[in-house]
């Protein structure tokens, strides 16, 4: 059942993206960057937690998920050490995602050859 | 001017007849199976992990590095982009995504060097997504310290 919630949630956002890339031509490097500051807001507004409850990684999964953490991890850390949290508390929360981005792709360009074009 | 607003018209009339007319049900379909696929696996990789005796962060953290693992192998590998070209959105905006947008180009451009090729161009995608991430995250925390809490 929770996989079912994860799968249409995750797949309708995702469609949402897709008629991005149809309709408007936007790059997918805007949409990533979209997808993160609406998350990021969405999460701001209180709006994206529920959804978080309801589907699980079908709203954690997306990139959208990436911008609910760093409003969360935000608010976290302003309730913890005040207004400095405004400066620490979004990368924080983003620290473990992006290192680990980081080092696989490290990893991944070591191993790897480019492929010819 | 005239001649390059002409030329300019012409190359955008030519794209349009030779871009194939993008079936757009057919490409949201296609997005919704393959990142709903993801987002499902992901949830599998959640419900896996809570039954060890981690904290519910430790696990969401826990399955986003196994995501993003598997997605720099399968780009290692070549074949995230070959997904990309048939799931369009449903491989750009999961987490997969962004983590292939960081080592695809990692590896493209390993052979620029490995400080000024590899390390900077790592972040030809990830760069604006944190840039504008931190910026919304910095806007959100000054609303909810001023009007939030």
């Amino acid at each position: 059942m929770e996989l079912i919630k994860a799968f249409w949630v995750g797949g309708l956002i995702c469609v949402i993206g897709q008629i991005l890339l149809d309709k408007t031509k936007l790059t997918s490097a805007r949409i990533l960057v979209a997808f993160v500051c609406a998350g990021c807001i969405l999460g701001g507004l209180g709006i994206y937690e529920p959804l978080k409850e309801f589907a699980g990684a079908g709203a954690t999964v997306p990139l959208t998920g990436f911008g609910n953490n760093l409003a969360a991890g935000v608010k976290e850390e302003i309730d913890a050490i005040g207004w400095l949290g405004i400066f620490t508390g979004g990368l924080k929360s983003a620290a473990g995602g992006i290192c680990a981005a980081v080092v696989a792709a490290f990893l991944a360009a070591v191993f790897a050859e480019p492929k010819g074009k | 001017m005239d001649t390059s607003q002409e030329s300019k018209k012409q190359y955008e009339k030519m794209v349009e007849t030779v871009s194939p007319n993008s079936p757009i049900l057919k490409n949201c379909l296609r997005a919704f199976f393959s990142g709903g696929a993801i987002c499902a696996f992901g949830e599998g990789l959640y419900l896996y992990y809570s039954t060890f005796s981690f904290a519910e962060k430790e696990v969401s953290l826990l399955v986003s590095i196994t995501l993003i693992a598997i997605s720099a192998v399968l780009t290692a590998f070549g074949i995230y982009p070959k997904l990309g070209k048939h799931c369009g959105a449903g491989t750009i905006v999961p987490i997969t995504g962004f983590a292939n947008s960081v080592a695809s180009p990692a590896i493209e451009f390993k052979k620029e060097g490995m400080i000024l090729g590899m390390g900077a161009k790592m972040f030809l995608v990830a760069g604006p997504v944190i840039v504008y991430g931190t910026l919304s995250s910095v806007l959100v925390g000054i609303v909810y310290y001023f009007l939030g809490r």
